[in-house]
């Protein structure tokens, strides 16, 4: 006994010295801030204290079965074998158990289903392993990138609070309004989730879904992607920030004018020259966003997998071909198109750097005017 | 069955007929039902420990966050191929072998009523998993899509592993279906005279079911996988929205196959359950008709709720409320079932040797299983669970708890009847307890961790996670090395130990029981009367 004690301390000593590096888990689900999803977990817990009861009723019976009818106790075993009663009776009560949980059940179904009457329609889209947000109503669209930085992950800093689940760029919605989600993804299919709404909706490639919430709490909800969408599946994390609909307002307008000077600048900058340095720091930062996660921050790729970029004969002498593909992507493999990802600069930038970095040096420039040519067909 | 024969003095003067040959000929040309089921055992405690092995090291990345050990795309491999091994490899292996071992003796049969076709089914075997697990070696490494394989992850962005992934599967497939042809066949031929069907042990009823279920399911996973391979290569587009397919429709086709699959995974192991506690508590099984017919039940619900492993990709809402209706209506047979073994223990006189505690620890996991079960069938609470460790916990006290610990008590169970030799009891008791609480403490705490939101198959997570993961990880490596206990307890009893009676268990009942141990090279060579 004193050993078994011994050891359980011992096991709680052990645990408790890792407790001490992290954040609290709730420990069931949450209740989340839409009527949907508190009406969801309701269900959740009915189903969960119906489960609780059915077993400490059957376990109860085969524990007292184990305690007292057992040989050692000298007692004689029954030989009874079967009883239609019983055994009707352990069939038909299920059944209403079961019937009184599908009513409740079905009702939250179809009001999750009903996407009719949004007040704003946003177009989710997934791709290898990042999320694209587009409002349907404003001129407004961007990526949202994971933010974590790389070093936290390969546990050369430390980790941050929001340790991978902090993006660059979170999604914005009104609060107290009903915002509709079309789901869909460029390339294998992703799932949109986010816990504090129960909404978790597939993105699959050519089909769209819908989805809806009301938010009723302005806040930041957190949330991942849940279907597994190859490497870095684990590294595409969802963050909305919930608005009240005024500062919502002036948000989406800042947002717009904002996208729309870009645009703008970017026309400008067609006529001007960036100077090798400037170029090479946009290409790595680029690169790092939206390259990296396949060919690999060296340039190496994974053999078999992505294809390394250094020493590589696109990135090294067939400078239309490199253009090409950054651009418009490679059908039938994961390079996607970065061409309505990036901007001119950035796409210029980062060819840039492909071909000069990593001893590829083959002191080739590209101009944010080159790529606009290259555009035109 | 030529050489059977009737005069009992025949036999002694064809000795070279009834031995076994000598050295690796034996194992490789029998077709002897008792030497093909210890193989087929053999190779899936083998696959046990090679998917195991996977599973530790998923389970030491996860350990802490941050990527330390593997990275992601080796981490993709190892829940892939673990998963693919375990299911294929481990469990219906293991299955098939006892059915091999212990339908002929329950039915008082000579042998499978197709000897050469049942070595072919096995043999097959570790060709097919060879080639999954040197795909692991090629440049890129093996497959990495999860053992679900949902294109077009599989398809369009998956590296040239996948043609040999396909066709591994392809041989799993023919060797299943081999297999339950074999079991079909053996049962509505062989059972001696008086058996009838209603007569016939729960193992045998339940495996003649599963061997259906295999027949109607493997050749939809075998078109799954094709139509996987000329995507891939041959330029159709079954799963390509671009070419007027539908990734979906694999979803479809995949989970058409896959839950039946499950129940592949669990009939057997309700028979073997239904075999063992009336043994141990001395009292007939209650209710033997009703777990016949829900035994057949659960088996044409399996055909109505493949959907429900895909709620969340889009389907209509009348579609939702179908399966989820039929998925809560299989709650309904299995309850049955629970309740009927706990009413044959109600007063028996029970004892608890090992088969039986695995038995018990089966009734009780495998129900907490059942139970979230039917929680992942509440719709609009699966849009929560699924695809989180929630999800994770579930299948796994289904599979390890349900599948694994059904397969354990079974080998307690027949171990002295196989070696002629008991088992140490001792040494079978501390296996169960160290892997009673060990999988616990795997698998529980998943359960948390999936509802607090950590999605499956992801090689980091967030740090609010940490604490359980490391818990959950020394669970996994205590239930890993509880298992080496289990190799050295079978490598015992088969050099010796105290010799078997061939009752073995004083309230077994059932021909198995009526022949010597160990069981005899050839046994049921003249049929036994039934009464």
């Amino acid at each position: 006994m004193a050993k078994t004690s011994y050891l359980c301390w011992s096991l709680l000593t052990f645990l408790l010295a890792f407790s001490t590096q992290s954040a609290e888990m709730p420990l069931n689900m949450t209740q989340g801030v839409t009527e949907i999803s508190q009406q969801v977990y309701s269900l959740h817990m009915k189903i969960f204290y119906i489960c609780c009861a059915i077993g400490v009723a059957v376990f109860g019976v085969m524990f007292w079965s184990i305690i007292h009818h057992r040989k050692s106790k000298g007692v004689a075993p029954a030989q009874f074998h079967e009883s239609t009663k019983v055994e009707l009776l352990w069939t038909a009560l299920p059944v209403v158990i079961l019937i009184l949980m599908a009513i409740p059940a079905t009702q939250t179904l179809i009001a999750m289903e009903d996407t009719s009457e949004a007040d704003v329609t946003i177009l989710i889209t997934g791709s290898q392993w990042k999320w694209h947000y587009k409002y349907m109503d404003h001129k407004v669209e961007y990526y949202s990138l994971l933010a974590t930085p790389r070093k936290q992950i390969e546990n050369k800093l430390k980790k941050g609070e929001n340790y991978l689940l902090e993006v660059d760029r979170p999604l914005v919605i009104p609060t107290g309004k009903k915002v509709r989600f079309l789901v869909t993804s460029d390339d294998v299919i992703h799932s949109w989730w986010v816990p504090a709404f129960a909404v978790k909706k597939d993105a699959n490639p050519g089909f769209i879904n819908e989805a809806w919430t009301k938010v009723d709490y302005p806040g930041i909800y957190r949330g991942q992607c849940a279907e597994l969408c190859g490497k870095d599946h684990g590294f595409m994390p969802v963050v909305v920030i919930a608005k009240e609909q005024a500062d919502f307002d002036q948000w989406i307008a800042q947002e717009a004018a904002t996208q729309a000077a870009a645009k703008e600048e970017e026309q400008k900058l067609l006529s001007m020259n960036m100077s090798k340095e400037e170029l090479m720091a946009l290409g790595e930062k680029t690169y790092m966003g939206y390259c990296a996660a396949c060919h690999q921050p060296t340039g190496m790729g994974i053999p078999g997998v992505f294809p390394a970029l250094k020493g590589s004969k696109m990135a090294l002498e067939d400078l239309p071909a490199h253009i090409d593909i950054v651009l418009n992507g490679k059908t039938g493999t994961a390079m996607q198109a970065f061409g309505k990802q990036l901007s001119l600069s950035e796409i210029a930038a980062v060819v840039t750097y492909e071909r000069n970095a990593w001893d590829n040096n083959t002191g080739d420039l590209v101009q944010a005017a080159d790529i606009a040519k290259a555009q035109k067909p | 069955m030529s050489t059977v024969t009737t005069d009992p003095h025949a036999h002694a003067e064809h000795e070279h007929h009834h031995g076994p040959a000598k050295g690796l000929k034996r194992w490789l040309y029998t077709t002897n039902h008792k030497d093909i089921g210890t193989l087929y055992l053999l190779f899936a405690l083998t696959m046990f420990f090679i998917g195991g092995a996977m599973a530790m090291v998923i389970r030491a990345e996860l350990f802490q966050p941050g990527l330390q050990i593997v990275e992601p795309n080796f981490f993709n491999q190892m829940t892939t191929v673990h998963g693919l091994i375990m299911v294929f490899g481990a469990v219906m292996p293991a299955f098939t072998g006892l059915a091999n071992w212990l339908i002929p003796m329950m039915i008082g049969a000579p042998d499978m009523a197709l000897p050469r076709m049942n070595n072919w089914s096995f043999w097959i075997l570790p060709f097919a998993f060879s080639i999954l697990l040197l795909s692991l070696f090629m440049e890129g490494g093996g497959p990495s899509f999860g053992w679900t394989f949902y294109a077009p992850l599989s398809t369009t962005y998956s590296n040239d592993s996948t043609a040999l992934f396909v066709f591994s599967v392809h041989i799993m497939g023919i060797s299943s279906i081999m297999g339950a042809i074999n079991v079909i066949v053996t049962i509505m031929n062989l059972r001696a005279p008086g058996m009838t069907y209603m007569k016939m042990p729960l193992f045998v009823w339940t495996w003649f079911i599963t061997a259906y279920l295999l027949i109607a399911v493997m050749p939809v996973l075998a078109g799954a996988v094709t139509m996987v391979l000329t995507d891939k290569y041959f330029g159709t587009s079954f799963f390509d929205a671009a070419g007027g397919g539908d990734p979906v429709l694999f979803q479809h086709i995949f989970w058409f196959f896959g839950h039946p699959e499950v129940y592949i995974m669990i009939l057997p192991a309700f028979g073997i359950i239904s075999a063992i506690v009336p043994t141990f508590a001395r009292k007939p099984l209650f209710g033997y008709a009703s777990m016949v017919y829900a035994t057949a039940s659960i088996a044409l619900l399996s055909f109505l709720v493949w959907a429900h492993h895909m709620f969340t990709t889009g389907m209509p809402v009348f579609a939702e409320l179908f399966f989820m209706y039929c998925t809560m209506l299989i709650a309904v047979p299995t309850g049955v079932k629970v309740f009927n073994w706990v009413a044959t223990m109600w007063r028996g006189a029970m004892t608890f040797e090992v088969p039986m505690m695995f038995a018990l620890a089966f009734i009780v996991l495998f129900t907490i299983g059942g139970f979230s079960g039917l929680m992942l069938a509440i719709t609009p609470a699966d849009f929560q669970y699924h695809d989180t460790y929630f999800v994770v916990a579930h299948f796994h006290y289904v599979l390890v708890t349900g599948a694994i610990f059904s397969i354990m008590a079974a080998a307690y169970y027949w171990l002295p009847k196989w070696t002629g030799h008991m088992y140490d009891e001792t040494l079978g008791q501390w296996h169960f307890w160290c892997s009673l609480i060990s999988v616990n403490v795997l698998f529980f705490p998943m359960h948390f961790v999936g509802l607090a939101g950590m999605p499956r198959r992801i090689p980091d997570y967030a740090l609010q996670f940490a604490d359980f993961n490391a818990l959950i990880s020394i669970g996994g490596f205590a239930f890993g090395l509880s298992q080496l206990l289990f190799v050295a307890l079978v490598v015992k009893c088969i050099k010796g130990g105290k010799k078997a009676t061939a009752q073995v268990w004083e309230g077994a009942e059932g021909l198995e029981w009526t022949i010597a141990s160990p069981a005899p090279y050839h046994s049921f060579t003249t049929p036994p009367e039934i009464k």
